[in-house]
């Protein structure tokens, strides 16, 4: 067992005309909550995708669970297996009902029976607070609906991690609790948590740790106390009283 | 906008003009040119039964419908195949399969269907056979694999007939198209789709299988139908190889009886009654899918 389930070292990342990571490092410890914040533009989706190689890196190493991300020959869909990923826009699959959604890659992927899947799925159903759902097809969904049957889809799979990118960026805010809810109850869960957000109020709630990026950089790391009370860059201090009221 | 009032809502109210002749407006919304088409239809059924030359004519061309129907039918189902594959490779981020593809789409669109036809049947044929026969006799030297050598080398261009090369020809132009109409579907959808089904730890063909193309199909469905009917049309061309379809039917009708309007009246017939049914039911097609999401 590694202390730090993913360990990010002086990761570069550049597209076509912008540099999106710059010697990022950082570590992720088993049950914590990092939280990841930071003016748009600033590299937090980008690092967040490099974590299952959604992106490829320039230079630089990510292990997840001691498994290096970044080796080309590493065997990434089992990786990814064990890294659940929660998307900004949902990206349910519209063809599928919700209970399809939450049993496919258990049938394909974990190689379960479709009896065992649909039990799964059902549980979790309940667990997101949607068990009337299972039948119904994304389109019928609300955006907060969707994103708790997204959150159930990537839980099925039993990951050791959970990445958020953006999960309450697309919704009306009258839903954006509803999913939050559902991830501070992982958080409490001991679930290793890494959360690309705006919302200070989970911060503040459930993360161990956060992360300022900004400019592909990261410019300062430390609890929700001393980010809120007392940052110590004046950079943190700028962005944080652009976002606070 | 917000006016209101008794003046507003008597806007409105479509004013009746009527015509010179108070029902010419109901008649000219009428499909005019499918009462013609069914019409001239019913007259040629006509003709068929009751003249003779023209009975004559239907009962020496109608055998081609099944050799058309056959080489079209078969020919599409191999060129989708070779669609899916090649429109695939057309989006691979493998450059060896990638060019390739792209190679044999740029080049098969650019050539007539006639000359592809031609060329398929009088050149890519033959060398496929002595490629075949060559390593069929390389083979009968090794020991355990002479009976397989020697089934290879006694492979002649003579056992592939017209009607095979006349689908492969066929099935070769169209897979050019069909890789394109697939492709373009694949691409279609949302890039979040294929990422959200990878990061479930599914492999690409996992992913294409069970998440993209489902998807897809529902994009490419009505633009396929359209193609197998134009397929349907240019399944003539194999006329050239003297296959005995509909087209070469017709050719052989008028040289035997001299009847030129009879000939080409039914085989033109024919070929309608197919495209037309086959477009109506592409037309049904959409609509089902555009309302049964």
């Amino acid at each position: 067992m590694y202390e730090n389930i993913i360990e990010i070292r002086h990761v570069h990342k550049r597209f076509k005309h912008v540099q999106a990571l710059v010697d990022v490092s950082l570590a992720v410890r088993r049950g914590e909550v990092l939280f990841i914040f930071g003016p748009s533009g600033g590299g937090k989706s980008t690092l967040l995708r490099c974590i299952n190689r959604l992106e490829t890196v320039d230079e630089g190493e990510i292990t997840v669970d001691g498994i290096p991300v970044t080796d080309p020959h590493a065997d990434i869909d089992a990786l990814r297996a064990e890294v659940g990923m929660v998307f900004q826009l949902f990206n349910l699959f519209p063809h599928l009902t919700a209970l399809q959604n939450i049993t496919l890659a258990q049938e394909k992927v974990r190689k379960r029976s479709r009896e065992e899947a649909a039990e799964i799925a059902l549980r979790l159903l309940n667990r997101v607070g949607l068990p009337e759902k299972a039948d119904a097809y994304p389109r019928q969904l609300s955006g907060g609906q969707k994103q708790r049957v997204a959150i159930a889809r990537a839980l099925a799979m039993n990951p050791k991690i959970m990445l958020f990118d953006e999960p309450t960026s697309a919704l009306d805010p009258e839903m954006i609790k509803e999913v939050l809810d559902v991830m501070l109850d992982l958080a409490r869960e001991g679930m290793t948590m890494v959360v690309v957000s705006h919302e200070m109020g989970f911060a503040r709630a459930a993360a161990d740790r956060m992360v300022f990026l900004d400019a592909g950089q990261v410019v300062e790391v430390g609890t929700p106390e001393e980010i809120f009370s007392s940052p110590k860059e004046k950079r943190t201090k700028e962005f944080l009283a652009h976002v606070l009221y | 906008m917000p006016e209101s009032g008794p003046q507003a809502v008597a806007e409105v109210i479509p004013r009746k003009e009527p015509g010179l002749i108070p029902w010419t407006t109901q008649l000219a919304r009428l499909p005019w040119w499918g009462l013609i088409l069914l019409l001239l239809g019913v007259a040629l059924v006509y003709a068929i039964v009751t003249v003779p030359n023209y009975t004559d004519a239907f009962y020496f061309i109608a055998p081609g419908l099944k050799i058309t129907l056959l080489v079209s039918v078969s020919a599409f189902t191999i060129a989708l195949v070779v669609g899916l594959v090649v429109g695939l490779g057309r989006i691979s981020s493998n450059p060896i399969v990638y060019n390739i593809s792209t190679f044999y789409v740029e080049v098969v669109r650019g050539i007539p269907m006639i000359v592809i036809i031609i060329y398929v049947a009088y050149v890519l044929v033959p060398i496929l056979v002595s490629v075949v026969h060559s390593l069929g006799e390389a083979l009968q030297t090794v020991p355990w694999l002479a009976n397989t050598g020697r089934a290879m080398a006694a492979l002649h261009i003579t056992d592939i007939n017209m009607l095979a090369r006349a689908i492969a020809g066929l099935a070769f132009g169209y897979g050019a198209y069909e890789a394109e109409v697939f492709r373009a579907g694949i691409q279609s959808i949302e890039k979040g789709q294929m990422e959200a089904a990878r990061s479930l730890g599914m492999s690409y063909f996992q992913a294409m299988r069970y998440v993209i193309l489902p998807q897809a199909i529902r994009v490419i469905l009505p633009p396929l139908g359209n193609d197998f009917i134009a397929m349907l049309k240019d399944s003539s061309l194999i006329s050239v190889l003297a296959v005995r379809d509909l087209t070469q039917l017709g050719k052989l009708n008028r040289s035997r009886t001299f009847r030129t309007f009879e000939t080409w009246n039914t085989v033109t017939y024919l070929y309608l009654s197919m495209t037309i049914l086959g477009s109506m039911g592409v037309k049904w097609l959409e609509r089902k899918l555009k309302t049964g999401v």
